[in-house]
């Protein structure tokens, strides 16, 4: 996983360009050439690279993989149409809506023979997206929380847990860290809910003053906060550019991981706050117009086998959506209480619907003022 | 008509149409795509607008379409005074920058235009060489360099100028530290080409009739060279005003600059409509500039003949 900011970013803009160009082009020569392909769009860091490998060995199928870093982006290209991608990775929220929008099609399930091996519960919360879950299936699942550098932690709170929003909604916390650096995911989706949730309102509330007042509280932290970004934390927590940061469970592990790695005597920790926070799914689904649906039931399914997702979420500490893959999966991944939370944590973890375009526009605005102050 | 007039008269006529297809091909053909979807709304559909037109539509079912546009995008500007923030904070980060920008390169031209041939060519060559690289890399290196524990801090902690971090990164000043590094030798280059045709007997005059260099530079070279002053600056603040990917990797997250504003409603809201109503403005006022430009090079021309 030694990937760094700038591939990153290519990938990205590469993802907004190219794409589109090279599956047609690859569909033209297929005459040519009976090689078979499959186009995946995933987010990055998000999968095993070797998985990918071990896909192509078995089914001569090869794999064209790009990635992305904002559900926006992705949105964006599938409502645009024609993406040539076979299998793309939507959060449940944004699903619904594509679903909506007429994005997706319905898989078919007797091509997906583990099917039988996903995890009863989490697809039921999937339901609320995807009535039925015709279209999708999870992927992972996480939490939003705290990451922080432990040393800088100490130095500032001592031996006090760092278990609880007050940490970044109160001022005079988070004020302590401004030194240090911190970085909040600029994801509106995240913030808001968490916000609404801390103040004891409804997390899945559209009322605009709901929604003001959580920005008011959200805009408190801009003083105090380096960066709004959702994936430059990861690399900037492990350099010790940053100290704490709003984060994503199995991204804040991966920084973690890669300050290890670096062996730079940087420690990070991720906690779910006690006040109970967000849980995130992200969904394997195909666009209507995908060019190659056979390859892309087949690697779907592949992603799906216990032993693959077992690897994928060892390698990215996200929790996957396959209930037998717990046998395989590392120990540690495993017994780590912010990846596979407890019963009573589960219980405190909430989830949220989509907001509709004209409550999205409020929320990109308050959003915007949270992050400019104007 | 002779015929030999007549064929050079076509001939004429072919060169003027390349670069009109051009224009039309690239340039109104996109705008008025834009332009469409500017007086369409937003729906949750595939394409996210409406109405959409189609290759299929019979006569009626157009002009039912073309009763839905309006220009309801455009009035959603005067609704909320973020479009106009967003467009005071882009031309003013570009005006600084370019004014920057001009300020580094004139020296640099200056000393291009007075080598010698020979060091010349390499010269350029080494003002053109950063574009062997991505632009995005050379971005994203600013960022090792400028970041709080990056080079540029290490390396004045090191030598004790500072003793804390300068704070840079994510940051306007580290914006137009961006745009000054990215667009120098589109400055560069106009500024040199107009210092190097000037005729340096005049140079030689000016000093045979007393005046100090520092004189014969601001009563010579500097007015003759207005026109590449001119044409670096617009070639520098044209793009920068509509810069997305600089404010991104180096601001701050409160930097409001319009690139950002325009993505947020293309990407954020899905509000493919506002988005595409806010280009056509910001292509308009930048139209203005142009015009300007146009102008002094007319007149500029009329004065040579």
């Amino acid at each position: 996983m030694a990937r760094t900011h700038s591939l990153k970013f290519l990938a990205l803009v590469g993802a907004l360009a190219l794409p589109a160009a090279s599956a047609s082009a690859q569909q033209q020569q297929k005459p040519a050439a009976p090689e078979r392909t499959v186009n995946v769009f995933n987010w990055s860091d998000y999968i095993d690279p070797k998985v990918l490998e071990d896909f192509t060995h078995e089914t001569g199928i090869k794999v064209i993989y790009d990635t992305y870093d904002s559900n926006e982006m992705l949105e964006t290209r599938l409502l645009a149409g024609k993406t040539g991608y076979d299998v793309v990775v939507p959060s449940a929220t944004f699903l619904a809506r594509q679903i909506k929008a007429g994005v997706y099609q319905k898989l078919d399930k007797s091509k997906l023979t583990n099917i039988k091996s996903l995890w009863p519960d989490i697809m039921a919360r999937l339901a609320k997206y995807d009535p039925g879950n015709e279209y999708a299936v999870d992927y992972m699942w996480f939490t939003t929380g705290i990451a922080y550098n432990v040393q800088r932690a100490k130095e500032r709170f001592g031996n006090k847990p760092l278990d609880t929003w007050d940490i970044v909604f109160r001022p005079e916390n988070l004020k302590k860290f401004a030194d240090c650096g911190v970085y909040v995911l600029d994801s509106p989706e995240d913030l808001f809910s968490i916000a609404l949730n801390y103040m004891k309102l409804n997390p899945d509330s559209k009322n605009p003053n709901d929604l003001r007042r959580a920005a008011d509280l959200l805009g408190g932290m801009r003083r105090y906060v380096k960066k709004f970004h959702s994936s430059e934390y990861i690399n900037a927590l492990a350099n010790g550019d940053i100290c704490l940061a709003i984060g994503w469970a199995g991204d804040s592990f991966q920084a973690r991981n890669r300050a290890r790695e670096a062996n730079n005597g940087i420690e990070i920790n991720y906690v779910i706050p006690r006040e109970g926070t967000l849980m995130s799914m992200d969904t394997l689904a195909m666009p209507k117009d995908a060019p190659h649906p056979e390859e892309g039931l087949k690697f779907i399914d592949f992603l799906m086998r216990p032993e693959v997702a077992a690897r994928n979420t060892s390698i990215t500490n996200f929790a996957n959506g396959v209930i037998t893959s717990r046998d395989f999966v590392d120990k540690d991944v495993l017994g780590n209480k912010s990846v596979y939370p407890d019963q009573a944590t589960m219980a405190r973890l909430f989830t949220v619907t989509g907001y509709d375009q004209a409550v999205q526009k409020i929320v990109t605005r308050e959003w915007t003022r949270v992050k400019t102050g104007k | 008509m002779r015929p030999a007039s007549k064929a050079r008269s076509r001939r004429n006529w072919l060169v003027i149409a390349v670069p009109y297809g051009w224009l039309l091909l690239f340039f109104l053909a996109p705008f008025a795509l834009v332009l469409k979807i500017s007086l369409s709304q937003s729906a949750l559909s595939l394409p996210p607008y409406a109405p959409v037109f189609d290759w299929s539509d019979d006569f009626r079912a157009i002009v039912e379409k073309l009763q839905a546009l309006s220009f309801e995008s455009f009035a959603g500007f005067f609704n909320d005074s973020l479009y106009v923030d967003s467009y005071v904070s882009s031309v003013v980060i570009a005006a600084i920058a370019t004014l920057l920008t001009l300020v580094v390169a004139y020296p640099f031209a200056l000393a291009i235009a007075r080598s010698s041939p020979k060091v010349r060519t390499i010269l350029i060559g080494l003002a053109i060489a950063p574009f062997w690289t991505s632009f995005l890399i050379r971005v994203y290196a600013w960022i090792t360099i400028l970041k709080d524990e990056g080079l540029l801090n290490h390396f004045l902690m090191r030598i004790g100028l500072i003793d804390a971090p300068l704070g840079i990164f994510a940051t306007n000043t580290a914006i137009v530290i961006g745009i000054v590094y990215s667009y120098l030798p589109f400055m560069l280059l106009p500024l040199y080409a107009a210092i190097e045709g000037q005729d340096q007997a005049l140079l030689e005059a000016a000093a045979d009739l007393g005046a100090s260099p520092w004189r014969a530079f601001l009563r010579i070279t500097l007015p003759l060279s207005m026109r590449g002053i001119i044409a670096g600056s617009l070639l520098v603040f044209i793009p920068a005003v509509g810069e997305f990917v600089i404010p991104d990797l180096l601001g701050g997250s409160d930097t409001l600059m319009i690139g950002r504003t325009l993505w947020n409603d293309f990407f954020v809201n899905r509000d493919w409509p506002a988005a595409s109503a806010a280009a056509i403005v910001l292509l308009i006022l930048l139209v203005g500039p142009l015009l300007v430009y146009e102008r002094v090079q007319l007149r500029d021309e009329k004065v040579r003949a």
